[in-house]
């Protein structure tokens, strides 16, 4: 499926933002797979994490095909765990991010160039605004369910808080409710690394060199806190480069070494630095504990009837298994039907994204059991 | 006793099953691959709740459609508003729980009635084995050895009716049960239970329920 675009809040109709800041015209791109229904009751929508976009799957079965495969390609498609022979997957590139959906690398209407800094500060809460006019505009009024991992994780729970009218269930995997001062850290390091960059400018770069080795940089220390102790072990120990011995220089000794940099340069031919800084703010603003800066949080779901399967994974270091346990721990507090499993894996965060049958299984069952 | 759909089921959960009513709101602990919440959901449409440590076994039971909870019974029950179950059931555990009396406690928080069933380490035949071989008693229902058993506590059905007296628990409904055929097959004792029931099966309610002990409850 092509990606589509649906845009709206054009001036004077602009869509006011969380922290008070009206932002328009915006455009959000996604794609659909499947066929919506008469009853128009079996979407699911999935929400991308902090770097991917909307394409979700390809069509593999259809061989004039040119499309790449999508970042989860395993999961969505004809008889696959989320079943586009029996579901309308709906997947939108987040707001802020710079895959076709508006952010800091669009440019406004009245302007000759990108909004760079002068893009507003958005939150996870707007990025589901966003997402809820699209699905409003498709005619849709209750969601089978909204499945996302890490960012896209933050997604789901935000629209279980901001529309629990329109959520008939919801799966957030290897996620949060809040952001750790860990996981802040690592942001807060990526952002620098890109700020330090003269290239940047003060994100006003579009059009010259852009901030690369800072954007590099970002992704390798990104990347790290994706894998583990064990796969790093596993993939990498301390095998050399390319080398029988030690350079004693300072090029790619390791490979470690060698797949980050690949890694960060491979992420700067498709990624915005300025993107990235919005997002991942963006992520470390998400706290669905408590009322204390945002209006909704997980408190405000009491009789709410949204069924819930979390997911968590054993060697995930930046929303390790005890924060998913919080959240089930939330949720049973306003007595929401909420099921969990910890996948027991070596891969890290990142593992959601790695074929798995176990996690097929999981979230086929869930959504099996949903109709029964 | 049994309905007549249960057979699939384990004997002593076919008792457990005839004793929930429609409708119900039910967790099951260490609810395994979650046969019995499978079989009360589709014959009297509960909803209901599983834990269970295992993951590949909780696993198995939300592939089949089962809301169910991976991890410690002991850590998951912890955070439920008060009388949130009908039921809840603590099927051959009770006797592998290093705290029994806190445990109970704490499930007549979260439900108003509470299904225990635990090996009665009574049955004529355990004690004949101790007494003429004397050896820890081994057989079908306690197949173990002393080092490897995961059955730190000894309970019959007369330790069972005194700690509830003792606790304040009232016992509802009980069934002294004699299985077989690895536990599908069985009946219900009557005459000399404690002698020759080999599980036995109490639906308990808190005599008087304490208030909340959730101090916290206001705070996700």
């Amino acid at each position: 499926m092509p990606l589509s675009t649906y845009t709206y809040g054009a001036p004077p109709d602009e869509h006011t933002l969380e922290n008070g800041e009206k932002l328009g015209p915006i455009t959000i791109a996604y794609e659909t797979h499947g066929e919506l229904n008469a009853a128009c009751d079996n979407t699911i929508l999935i929400c991308h994490a902090f770097s991917g976009d909307a394409h979700v799957a390809s069509n593999i079965d259809d061989k004039d095909s040119s499309e790449p495969e999508g970042w989860w390609q395993f999961m969505v498609g004809p008889g696959k765990g989320i079943d586009t022979d029996q579901y309308f997957v709906i997947c939108s590139n987040i707001l802020g991010s710079c895959m076709g959906s508006t952010g800091p690398s669009s440019t406004p209407p009245d302007k000759d160039r990108p909004y760079g800094l002068d893009f507003p500060m958005v939150t996870i809460g707007d990025m589901v605004d966003a997402q809820k006019k699209l699905i409003d505009h498709l005619g849709i009024k209750k969601l089978h369910c909204v499945i996302g991992g890490s960012v896209g994780g933050m997604q789901v729970l935000e629209w279980c808080v901001r529309y629990p009218d329109m959520v008939r269930s919801a799966v957030p995997i290897a996620t949060t409710m809040r952001h750790s001062a860990l996981a802040i850290a690592f942001n807060e390091v990526a952002r620098q690394s890109i700020m330090a960059d003269p290239n940047w400018n003060h994100g006003n770069y579009y059009g010259g060199d852009g901030p690369n080795l800072g954007l590099a940089v970002a992704r390798m220390i990104g990347h790290v806190t994706y894998l583990s102790d064990e796969a790093m072990r596993r993939k990498f120990g301390r095998k050399l480069q390319d080398k029988e011995d030690l350079s004693f220089n300072f090029g790619a000794d390791f490979q470690v070494e060698s797949y980050l940099r690949y890694q960060g340069s491979k992420f700067v031919k498709r990624f915005d630095a300025n993107a990235l800084l919005y997002i991942t703010k963006a992520s470390d603003y998400f706290d669905l504990v408590d009322n204390k800066h945002t209006e909704e949080s997980l408190q405000d779901l009491c009789g709410s009837r949204s069924k819930f399967l979390i997911i968590s994974y054993s060697s995930d270091w930046l929303y390790p298994t005890y924060q998913a346990k919080e959240l089930v721990q939330a949720l049973k507090r306003t007595g929401q039907d909420v099921s969990f499993c910890e996948i027991e894996a070596d891969c890290g965060h990142d593992a959601f994204l790695i074929e798995d049958q176990r996690l097929t299984n999981l979230i086929r069952g869930f959504l099996d059991g949903l109709s029964q | 006793m049994a309905s007549p759909n249960n057979q699939t089921l384990r004997f002593d959960l076919q008792i457990i099953a005839s004793w929930i009513d429609p409708g119900s709101r039910i967790l099951d602990l260490g609810c395994g691959r979650g046969d019995l919440l499978a079989w009360l959901k589709n014959q009297k449409s509960i909803k209901g709740t599983g834990i269970e440590q295992d993951k590949e076994k909780a696993a198995a039971c939300i592939g089949r459609g089962l809301s169910v909870l991976q991890g410690d019974l002991n850590d998951e029950i912890k955070d439920y508003p008060d009388n949130f179950f009908d039921y809840v059931i603590l099927s051959q555990t009770l006797q592998q729980v290093f705290q029994p009396a806190e445990l109970l406690s704490d499930l007549s928080r979260i439900g108003r009635r509470v299904i225990v069933s635990f090996p009665n380490f009574s049955h004529y035949q355990i004690r004949l084995h101790l007494l003429l071989k004397g050896r820890a008693p081994k057989n079908e229902q306690l197949p173990y050895s002393w080092y490897d058993t995961p059955n730190i506590r000894v309970i019959t059905l007369s330790d069972f009716r005194r700690f509830a007296a003792d606790q304040d628990y009232s016992i509802v409904k009980e069934a002294a049960v004699r299985s077989w055929d690895r536990e599908k097959r069985g009946t219900v004792i009557r005459l000399l239970s404690n002698l020759r029931a080999t599980y036995g099966i109490f639906l308990i309610e808190q005599t008087a329920k304490k208030p909340s002990q959730t101090a916290d409850q206001g705070a996700v």
